[in-house]
């Protein structure tokens, strides 16, 4: 218990203005900030009383920070020879709020971009983003699907992390950066017994609060997926989809690029980069000649779909959804990725009772 | 926003010069391409490169080449897209950006001492000739040795005169047809599956390499399975718009599989599920 205190600190709520304030002292503070309409995003602060801590997962998940939009890979000179230098932008900043979902997600795009071949653009900027978490003491709403995909408790993936209890964070002081953080802030105290058992006690109230969203166990949704290549639903899906390619901008870990080309007037100069691209719409996966392998929404959805559920089981071991919610939040047709498993599961037990009869 | 350049990043371009320009079609160009400083392109048949036509953009072209020539390399590229037009206006001692060799080839070592049976549609005769022109080069440590070539006429042929050579070796059997004929058009009319059942081989000696546009590969492999050539005995190679090459971007991605690094040449037992293969 004594070994467990160490990793905690404890910041009375009245002293998060002084913490954010005295953190954007020397670093770019982002955190979740209120739009309007029950809208989030990541913004700067330079105190806290603008945070929303009690906010839904933002618009575009933190994704944008380590994968920006519109990033910029190369850049080149045209004369006699030709210049070219090959370049990362990065930032130094503080995310602070960083939901479970979103720290799930910001990991498996730490997989997808050092797998080799690496990918050193993301790899350059990542160490220069620090992360503080932020626990959700309950679900932020309907669409959210965390417990099944285990990622309604922290497990990793912060420097710092916070637990609402009241009066004050508890802080789990994950990383070297984390306690670095805690001590030149000197905003916290240290954490005692009562506050251990406080936290476990959430954690507690939590496994009561959080179950599973769907009809189905997660170790059961690959051999779902297996068997669901030919499945209805995704005509279904098909038919409503508009192909706007929304749900995967928002998605924390869809990491599909296009690669593009700027190129000043006088064609003596351009740059090369890479911008966010949706396998939804319609000309990502044609071939010069026009042939397109996807042409189809309802094949496009199901390729989303795989890439969260199957693909990445066999590569990484782990699903690529977090739970977050936004995709069936953001979809202009009410696709609902809840909706989408249940109907999964409901048209194999339909054919199940089928083959038994 | 801080900026610093980078040097390990696989999105770095070597500098290349154009050797030589050659005309083969009104379509399609021949460029010999040689990297700056005399570094080898160390490369095998099958592969491709991610090639810089700075100022217009950057594409993914399969190589023609064999790789015994360690000094300079050929793409055959067809005029379609914005790039690739960009490329045909360039000239010998005009400069280009390489990335590359990228993907996994034809299995040569898995080839030789084997019989093969080469299929080439349109285009796909170049990824075939890097292949080729490696069997050729190394003539006894492969078998039987026979090519099949399918165009849409006779003025679509590429590589005319090696064509020609092809079909003068003794130790190479050649066939092409073309799906319509012209005034001055002796051989075969017809798509390429015609010549698939006339070929006299041993299946189970057989590898048999296929590269065409997309429509050809379902009615080429179902003439090759009536041949009796086991599924893990056909090799296919695809063409897909990879714009990364390092298996992130998700463009060439066929399910599970990316064909940048999984592909482009896959065994046909391996991919025959996939939907969106063939």
């Amino acid at each position: 218990m004594k070994d467990m205190q160490h990793q905690y600190a404890l910041l009375s709520k009245d002293n998060l203005d002084g913490f954010i304030s005295r953190l954007s002292g020397s670093k770019k503070v982002m955190a979740p900030f209120s739009k309007g309409h029950n809208n989030y995003s990541f913004e700067e602060v330079r105190s806290g009383e603008r945070i929303a801590l009690n906010y839904i997962p933002t618009i575009l998940s933190p994704k944008k920070f380590f994968m920006p939009q519109y990033e910029t890979l190369l850049s080149y000179k045209i004369g006699k020879t030709i210049n070219v230098e090959t370049v990362v932008d990065y930032e130094e900043m503080v995310l602070f709020g960083v939901h479970t979902c979103d720290l799930a997600g910001i990991q498996c795009l730490n997989m997808v971009f050092s797998e080799r071949p690496k990918d050193y653009n993301y790899l350059t900027r990542k160490p220069h983003i620090l992360i503080i978490g932020l626990e959700c003491n309950n679900y932020c709403d309907e669409h959210a699907s965390c417990h099944l995909v285990n990622a309604s408790l922290p497990s990793g993936g912060y420097d710092l992390f916070f637990t609402d209890l009241g009066d004050y964070f508890m802080v789990h002081v994950n990383t070297q950066e984390g306690e670095e953080m805690v001590e030149e802030t000197k905003s916290f105290e240290p954490a005692g017994k009562d506050q251990l058992h406080e936290l476990a006690d959430l954690r507690e109230q939590k496994r009561k609060i959080f179950k599973n969203e769907v009809s189905i166990a997660p170790r059961h949704l690959p051999e779902l997926f297996e068997g669901a290549f030919e499945s209805k639903v995704w005509n279904e899906l098909g038919e409503r989809c508009l192909a706007c390619g929304n749900c995967t901008n928002v998605c924390p870990t869809c990491y599909c690029f296009d690669i593009r080309e700027e190129v000043s007037l006088d064609r003596k100069s351009g740059s090369r980069y890479r911008m966010w691209y949706s396998c939804q719409v319609e000309p990502f996966a044609k071939v010069a000649g026009g042939i397109n392998f996807r042409v189809d929404r309802s094949a496009r959805q199901r390729h989303r779909y795989y890439r969260k559920f199957k693909y990445p089981v066999l590569k990484f071991s782990r699903f690529f959804c977090t739970g977050c919610g936004r995709c069936s939040r953001t979809c202009m047709a009410d696709i609902r990725l809840k909706e989408t498993l249940n109907a999964l599961v409901k048209e194999k037990t339909t054919k199940l009772w089928r083959d038994w009869e | 926003m801080e900026r610093l350049g980078i040097k390990e990043t696989k999105f770095a371009v070597k500098i290349a010069k154009i050797l030589k320009t050659k005309r083969m079609t009104e379509q399609e160009k021949l460029f010999e391409i040689a990297l700056e400083g005399g570094e080898s392109l160390d490369y095998e048949p099958g592969q491709f490169i991610m090639i810089t036509v700075f100022g217009a953009g950057e594409i993914p072209i399969s190589l023609t080449s064999a790789p015994t020539n360690r000094l300079s390399f050929e793409i055959c590229v067809r005029a379609v897209g914005k790039v690739t037009n960009a490329l045909h206006t360039l000239e010998a001692g005009d400069l280009v950006g390489i990335r590359g060799p990228y993907g996994k080839g034809f299995p040569i070592r898995i080839l030789e001492g084997n019989d093969l049976l080469i299929v080439a549609g349109g285009l796909g005769i170049a990824p075939l000739r890097s292949l080729i022109s490696y069997v050729l080069e190394n003539r006894r440590d492969f078998g039987k040795v026979h090519i099949l070539l399918g165009c849409k006429s006779p003025q679509d042929m590429l590589f005319v005169d090696e064509l020609n050579l092809w079909d003068r070796r003794m130790d190479v059997h050649y066939e092409c047809t073309v799906d319509k004929g012209a005034p001055d058009w002796a051989g075969n009319v017809g798509v390429i599956t015609t010549l698939i059942p006339g070929v006299d081989l041993e299946p189970e000696r057989t590898f048999a390499v296929v590269v065409g546009p997309p429509v050809m590969y379902k009615y080429v492999i179902r003439e090759l399975l009536a041949k009796n050539i086991p599924e893990r005995q056909i090799l296919v190679s695809f063409e897909r718009h990879m714009k990364c090459g390092i298996g992130k971007c998700g463009r060439c991605q066929m399910q599970n599989l990316y064909v940048c690094q999984d592909g482009p040449v896959f065994n046909y037992d391996d991919i025959k599920h996939l939907s969106e293969a063939l």
